[in-house]
């Protein structure tokens, strides 16, 4: 079967973010100051697996070894 | 010295450092395509600066899962000295030689300007023709080139004396005014634990003639050279 694994990457919580900081004071320049922004990497990927769980298993598989770095981040995986 | 200069899609500084290790050092050189692999044994593995693979997910991430950087993990593993710059550096720590990992400057500009750095170690097959304490001018070129790792890698580097390179002030100061990128505490040179990598973002390629302004970063290839012909 074919599944999407929505895969969302974040910094951890508390982790300087220049970029976010960066859009954050723009965004004030609009003339709406906001005291937090957080951004993240989104990707979808078509799998084929043979059932949810084993999706989701891919997606972790991918987060550990490519997607995500251990050190600064965090992720999440929906399987649809 | 036998050694190999690593190139991925993007290497950009590779010619440079060949140069510099074999024209200019006059030690042995090949410049290896990753898919190659490694054909033959080299007593030195430098990791090039650039944008490997357009710096895209990770800068260094993309480039760490190629298979020739299995052959460099085992190279490592038998004591070959690996030298990663600036994105070498990058792949290196998103390969696990080193701990931590390189990331967006705290300020998230591109810099490109002359550091000083004081050394840290001199024990190392890369440092061990530095002063201890010596400060050296070497430059930096990097937007991804801060320098994190979770507080308790930090102890132990510095417990072993794997910290090679500190940004510093004209007296050797270390402080948050002359950390240049944010690196936790202006780190900017690393050791693996055996000594036998070292992880770097400033590019010591482009300080190894006097016609650049600096020679400072001619030593650690001289190191590298003497240590190779010693053992």
């Amino acid at each position: 079967m074919k599944f999407d694994l929505i895969i969302t990457i974040r910094l951890k919580e508390g982790m300087l973010n220049p970029e976010a900081e960066a859009i954050r004071h723009a965004i004030a320049h609009l003339g709406f100051p906001t005291e937090k922004l957080v951004t993240a990497d989104q990707f979808t990927i078509t799998i084929e697996a043979e059932n949810k769980a084993a999706a989701e298993e891919i997606g972790i598989s991918l987060c550990e070894k490519l997607l995500a770095n251990p050190v600064i981040h965090t992720y999440e995986i929906e399987v649809r | 010295m036998r050694s190999a200069v690593i190139r991925f899609g993007g290497s950009n500084c590779d010619q440079d450092v060949a140069y510099v290790v074999g024209e200019v050092c006059g030690a042995d050189v090949d410049l290896v395509w990753y898919k190659d692999g490694l054909r033959r044994s080299y007593d030195a593995i430098i990791l090039p600066g650039g944008f490997s693979y357009g710096d895209y997910l990770r800068a260094g991430a993309i480039a760490a899962r190629t298979p020739v950087m299995k052959d460099i993990i085992r190279a490592a593993a038998n004591g070959a000295l690996i030298l990663g710059i600036c994105n070498g550096a990058q792949i290196a720590a998103e390969s696990g030689l080193v701990p931590g990992i390189f990331t967006t400057n705290a300020y998230p500009k591109f810099l490109c300007r002359p550091a000083l750095l004081r050394v840290e170690n001199t024990t190392s097959p890369f440092t061990r023709l530095y002063r201890q304490g010596e400060i050296v001018s070497i430059p930096i070129a990097h937007k991804e080139g801060r320098y994190i790792a979770p507080p308790g890698d930090i102890s132990r580097l510095e417990a072993d004396n794997r910290i090679a390179f500190r940004f510093c002030d004209e007296n050797g100061d270390v402080n948050t005014n002359v950390n240049l990128n944010g690196s936790s505490g202006n780190i900017t040179g690393i050791l693996s634990e055996q000594e036998n990598v070292l992880v770097m973002m400033p590019h010591p390629e482009r300080a190894a003639e006097e016609i650049l302004g600096s020679t400072d970063g001619k030593k650690i290839f001289d190191s590298m050279i003497a240590y190779t012909e010693e053992s």
